[in-house]
């Protein structure tokens, strides 16, 4: 009886859980935007919710023997069990609007969405199929930073997947980020923040440094709604914010317009 | 679990003999240069006993060691006519990361680094040496000039991290090292890079990666501090030690990763110890490396760029 309803964290409110779900995972009440699987995202934006996977065979390795309150292969092998995934994040291609198109989306319940040596290979290859192809790349962004249990590794990938996007704008390929709840750390300070459009979804979390981080150096309350999408629009640090129900139609006229390709 | 002895106490011995030797060197002692000849040696040998226990928290301290070069020391002792260059032209001058254009061995390179302060004074003037936006987009003009006049550019590493404030959030932090990152990966001139104490995260890599990455022997690179690590996975400020030597942070790991190609050797205990034979260990190795990329042309150049960068991680395909 219980999980038929829950309490949306934004507004409190208690509410029927399906009217979440048929409402995109948006709350009825405030449409604060919860968090969706990458594979919901995917399914969302894809025409007829068909896609084809990419480097799903690429696993994350304990390169570092990393042990902290739990060992890293324990940790990869429960996100593993639990997602059903791989690592956090999913590549895919097919169409949107009919335009061919490579989207990447993060995925927040693996290992909160945290960059290490796989999503930064799975980045750079499908950018690196999109050069071949000449086709756009999306990616949506969902992600707490570069993950600490490959160290530097995983710093690393920020490097890596820029350069493969700036190897995409040297071939005049679109590529759009879209930020999610929440894109914070290296992620912003990296692929999520170089789009040719960079859009994000309302009442997002986006930053460098967490809040938390920043409240501890400065020793002060951080202003109401600080680091979020509106935010970053009012500092002009993102073209747009666009809510989920907009996000594919939203998607499909950006790239016809960077392809020069009207109806 | 025992705490390790702090480097701080560890290295006592070795700052008696130093004190020693710069004693002697005022004095118009006859026998002066054997005398601090068997100083030195003396150093040598309790560095050598030393160094089999550091740990990497005591890496951690040298490298952050309030005596060590700072990026401005080295451009006295390397370059001539260092011309600074202030402003990033959008907002203001970042005092935590210095650039400009500089002689070395004949020829312009643009040079950039973190700075920190020596006094608390200059300290709290440098910010720590965490840069703010403007401090990456001054860092930026700086490359884009060396591009556009074939000059190479060399980098000094060594920064706890970017500043996370308000106004740096405000002013893009994340933008500004995410188009640095993208801008030095296409970058047609050739990039060094000298991590010379504290690698800190994007702070760090926001000008810290190209051609070729030389890394002091005692310095250290991490995705985080091994304190923000500690907090975070451990939920403890006590394990700092644990983070530390988790998060693979000293020069010999990273070489073996790929992520540093040479490791230059520190004088006996430490290069604040000998800052003259550290600069001289650096020149060495960064004359060689500005020797391997200058004058490649500029596809191979970024195409050899992109595949030093492209191949780093470590993952199975199954
Ligand atoms: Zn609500």
């Amino acid at each position: 009886m219980t999980n038929l309803w829950t309490r949306c964290n934004n507004c409190q409110r208690i509410l029927y859980k399906q009217d979440i779900l048929d409402n995109l995972a948006v709350c009825p009440s405030c449409a604060f935007h919860f968090r969706i699987s990458a594979e919901e995202r995917l399914r969302m934006l894809f025409d007829d919710g068909a896609y084809e996977v990419l480097d799903d065979n690429l696993h994350a390795v304990d390169a570092l023997h990393f042990v902290d309150t739990k060992p890293y292969v324990d940790r990869i092998a429960e996100n593993e069990k639990r997602t059903g995934l791989a690592e956090a994040i999913v590549t895919a291609r097919g169409t949107i609007g009919g335009v061919p198109v490579y989207i990447l989306a993060m995925e927040f319940g693996f290992l909160g969405g945290s960059v290490a040596s796989v999503v930064g290979e799975k980045i750079a290859r499908a950018c690196e199929r999109a050069l071949e192809d000449g086709l756009p790349v999306i990616i949506v962004s969902c992600s707490g930073g570069m993950r600490m249990q490959e160290g530097m590794l995983s710093l690393m990938q920020m490097a890596k997947s820029s350069a493969a996007i700036a190897r995409l704008g040297k071939a005049k390929i679109p590529f759009i980020s879209v930020l999610a709840d929440p894109t914070t750390g290296g992620t912003t300070a990296s692929f999520a923040m170089l789009g040719d459009i960079n859009v994000a979804e309302p009442q997002a979390l986006i930053g460098f440094a967490g809040p938390r981080v920043i409240e501890q150096t400065i020793k002060e309350k951080l202003p109401k709604g600080f680091q979020r999408s509106e935010f970053l629009l009012s500092h002009g640090m993102i073209d747009d914010i666009v809510e989920r129900k907009n996000l594919k139609p939203y998607l499909v006229k950006a790239l016809r317009l960077f392809l020069n390709r009207p109806q | 679990m025992e705490k390790a002895a702090e480097f701080y106490t560890l290295e006592k011995g070795i700052l008696a003999l130093k004190d020693q030797i710069d004693a002697l060197a005022e004095t118009d002692d006859l026998d002066k240069k054997d005398r601090i000849a068997a100083l030195r040696s003396e150093i040598e040998k309790e560095w050598a006993r030393i160094v089999p226990q550091l740990t990497t928290v005591n890496i951690v301290q040298i490298a952050r060691h309030p005596k060590r070069p700072y990026t401005l020391d080295y451009i006295a002792f390397l370059f001539q006519d260092f011309m600074e260059m202030h402003g990033d032209r959008r907002f203001a001058d970042d005092p935590a990361i210095v650039a400009g254009l500089a002689f070395y061995k004949g020829r312009t390179v643009a040079v950039i680094g973190h700075q920190k302060g020596r006094t608390t004074r200059a300290r709290i003037d440098r910010n720590f040496g965490q840069a703010n936006p403007e401090g990456y987009r001054k860092a930026l003009r700086v490359m884009l000039e060396a591009e556009k006049f074939g000059f190479p550019v060399i980098t000094l590493i060594d920064t706890p991290g970017a500043y996370p404030g308000i106004g740096a959030e405000e002013r893009g932090q994340a933008e500004a090292i995410a188009f640095n990152l993208k801008t030095i990966s296409i970058l047609k001139t050739p990039i060094i890079n000298v991590v010379i104490g504290e690698g800190g995260s994007g702070g760090g890599l926001g000008i810290g990666f190209g051609d070729q990455t030389l890394m002091l022997e005692h310095s250290f690179y991490s995705v985080i501090s091994p304190e923000g690590c500690a907090a975070i996975l451990w939920k403890d400020q006590n394990a700092f030690e644990q983070a530390a030597e988790n998060l693979g942070i000293r020069a010999a790991t990273l070489l073996g990763f790929g992520i540093v190609d040479k490791i230059i050797p520190e004088p006996p205990g430490g290069a604040h110890i000998d800052p003259e034979q550290t600069f001289k260990n650096v020149d060495k190795h960064l004359y060689q490396a500005l020797k391997k990329f200058e004058g490649k042309p500029v596809d191979e150049l970024l195409d050899e760029r992109y595949k030093k960068i492209r191949k780093l991680g470590v993952f199975e395909e199954r």
